[in-house]
């Protein structure tokens, strides 16, 4: 049978099959941070063995991390100690670690493109659910628990059963102030939470060719909030042309054989796919979510739907409308809004923020609202302030904090008070996920910086 | 890390009658700070179990004195979300050995079977099952036996059979662990590496 593009790499990184068990694969690259390697790097010491090829391993700190004043010594010892932890280990065994400070540290996902330590065709694991952006590039990539962690840096591989395959087919043209978070969340919110569990999915069609690098990994990190394994999509000129030249990637004469395998990462036009859907462009609106699973979205002008048109448990739909303090039927448009977040692993990069700026340029922050926004990575960082965005950022009455997944999970103290509502460009909206008590909407960085200039729920493209 | 071997479990079952609990539930974040695994037992759905001055919530389940057990009973899509294998450590340390559900999230799944909790799989119908009779009887006992992959509510005698991978299962009923079995094979990872060129 004709492969797919996920068949082509997956076969390729087969060590061994286990008889009626797992398939073990090589694992490319492994990215670790704080959060999720301290227990796997003490198994190592029980076991008594060492990493087995550190130069495959990177590390940065980012999930639990100050926002602000990051040169001075973290107040918290716990998260103190989780860094000074990660530190040692990296020391330890040789691992490059890019703490905090350090001009490459940021997001793990917003970093391991920046210096192409992601590339096509690789199998790349971390210790975290969002690993799937770098599926964007046509690599295998997957969030593990920690006891694979524990697999990957003793050996290199990690065990697996190979999910089932899902193409998600969108063509046609996304209307205006319609962008990869849109994209994304329309698609969740048709499959549901669990619609892709079991699967590893492909994005194919023309809205997935014609996104920005950018765009595809916002897209490919979405993809566990429908319960996938991991997103992906072929690569093309526009992987190559991003990835070139970066710091990790391969270059000269490794560059041309990487090249030729590259250029085989497409599915076969006769492969077959275990379950494919399609969808048109023009279905898709600006989004935002009113529920407490990523599922939970509707387009920003709709209700909340009913209860009796949802799947599932009635008993569990009320409650999440509960939490939220909303009803069935109600418009999302014009709800109070208290905070609003522009970060994180889904839309902390350099063209969020560009789209963010273009809406407030010209307008002022709304007083009710208090504005997290956090670089990805202090590359990012570093962009804004090159490209002017910073100065229009000032002049709107924002200001800029320092990279971090921050809020996302609000793991330090950036935590959205109980009861308040924060329309948040990250990923997940679950009970309490940015503070206990918090409300979160999902939407897009153009949604989020509608409310933030509004001071409420409000369509961004009343605003262009 | 090894764990206790997996054989049969005859225990009362604790129901958690909610779709789609995420891991941010069963562990929050802020509880993600440790750097060993000890404890996370303590903060097992923390904000479903206490109010935010520490007091226990009377109406949620694991504070309700007529459900205990080792078997954790959950509505569909358990575990979605966060990878986070502090979520297994969690209703490890808290004394669950077996959650059931009539779908898992695939993460979830794959630290539970790493870590020595059994994920058994069971129909819809016979998840209302377990609900039902464990509603009218919080004494009643589940009997999950690994080996013959069969669970039974044993006072209506009715049981349903389970899937698993067999070498996952083969992991279970003996301790054994994945890490074990890749170190064995280390020289055939290390040709592997030699060919490899990304």
């Amino acid at each position: 049978m004709s492969k797919t593009l996920f068949d082509k790499v997956w076969d390729s990184h087969i060590v061994q099959q286990v008889i009626n068990g797992p398939d073990i694969l090589f694992i490319d690259r492994h990215m670790v941070h704080e959060v999720t390697s301290p227990v796997a790097f003490l198994g190592l010491e029980k076991r008594g063995v060492s990493v087995l090829y550190p130069e495959k391993t990177f590390a940065t700190a980012d999930h639990n991390t100050p926002t602000i004043n990051q040169h001075l010594p973290i107040k918290d010892p716990l998260s103190a100690k989780q860094l000074k932890t990660l530190e040692n280990n990296s020391a330890k065994h040789g691992i490059s670690y890019w703490g905090l400070g350090h001009k490459k540290n940021g997001i793990v996902h917003v970093v391991g493109p920046e210096y192409g330590i992601t590339v096509p065709g690789a199998t790349i694991v971390c210790g975290d659910s969002h690993t799937s952006t770098h599926g964007a590039f046509g690599a295998i990539a997957f969030g593990i628990g920690t006891s694979e962690v524990e697999m990957v840096l003793s050996t290199q591989c990690i065990m697996q059963i190979k999910p089932k395959k899902m193409r998600i087919n969108i063509n046609g043209e996304l209307g205006k102030g319609v962008t990869p978070k849109d994209v994304a969340l329309f698609i969740i919110s048709r499959l549901t939470t669990s619609g892709a569990t079991g699967f590893f999915v492909e994005y194919a069609g023309n809205v997935f060719t014609s996104m920005s690098m950018e765009g595809r990994m916002t897209v490919c990190n979405l993809s566990i909030e429908m319960g996938a394994r991991g997103g992906m999509i072929a690569p093309d000129k526009k992987t190559f042309h991003y990835i070139k030249n970066r710091e990790f990637t391969p270059k000269g004469k490794s560059w041309d054989k990487a090249m030729d395998y590259w250029q085989t990462l497409y599915s076969e036009n006769d492969s077959v796919f275990d379950k494919e859907y399609h969808f048109d462009a023009i279905e898709i609106e600006p989004m935002i979510t009113y529920g407490t699973n990523p599922g939970m979205g509707i387009a920003i002008t709709e209700g909340i739907p009913k209860a009796d048109t949802i799947q599932g448990g009635a008993s569990t739909y009320q409650k999440s409308l509960n939490y939220m303090g909303y009803n069935e039927g109600e418009k999302m448009i014009g709800k109070p809004v208290d905070f609003v977040f522009l970060g994180s692993c889904t839309n902390g990069r350099i063209e969020d923020f560009r789209a963010f700026a273009e809406i407030i340029k010209g307008r002022k922050k709304a007083p009710n609202v208090t504005a997290w926004l956090v670089p990805g990575s202090h590359k990012v960082l570093t962009s804004i302030k090159e490209e002017g965005i910073l100065d229009v950022l000032k002049e709107s009455g924002f200001e800029l904090r320092e990279p971090g997944c921050s809020a996302c999970l609000a793991m330090n103290d950036d935590k959205v008070p109980a009861g308040k509502y924060a329309v948040s460009t990250s990923n997940r909206n679950f009970e309490g996920r940015q503070g206990p008590g918090s409300r979160t909407l999902l939407a897009s960085p153009i949604v989020a910086a509608a409310a933030a200039v509004t001071g409420k729920v409000t369509d961004p493209r009343i605003l262009f | 890390m090894a764990y206790e071997k997996f054989n049969i479990l005859k225990s009362k079952g604790v129901p958690l009658q909610i779709e789609n609990v995420d891991t941010d539930q069963i562990i929050p974040a802020r509880f993600l700070k440790a750097t060993k695994r000890v404890g996370f037992g303590d903060n097992l759905f923390r904000d479903w179990r206490y109010n935010q001055d520490n007091s226990p919530k009377k109406d949620f389940v694991l504070n309700n004195s007529l459900y205990s057990g080792k078997i954790l009973i959950g509505g569909r899509n358990f575990g979605s979300g966060s990878s986070r294998e502090h979520a297994a450590w969690a209703i490890y340390d808290y004394g669950f050995r077996c959650v059931v559900s009539s779908f898992f999230a695939d993460i979830f799944r794959n630290n539970c079977l790493n870590i020595g909790v059994l994920p058994v799989q069971v129909s819809v119908d016979f998840l209302s099952k377990i609900f039902k009779e464990i509603d009218n009887d919080s004494n009643s006992e589940l009997e999950v036996n690994l080996k013959e992959q069969k669970i039974s509510i044993i006072k209506l005698r009715e049981s349903e059979s389970f899937d698993i991978n067999p070498y996952k299962k083969n992991n279970m009923l003996n301790g054994y662990d994945d890490i074990d079995y890749l170190i064995n094979i280390k020289e055939q990872i290390r040709i592997f590496a030699d060919n490899t060129f990304l």
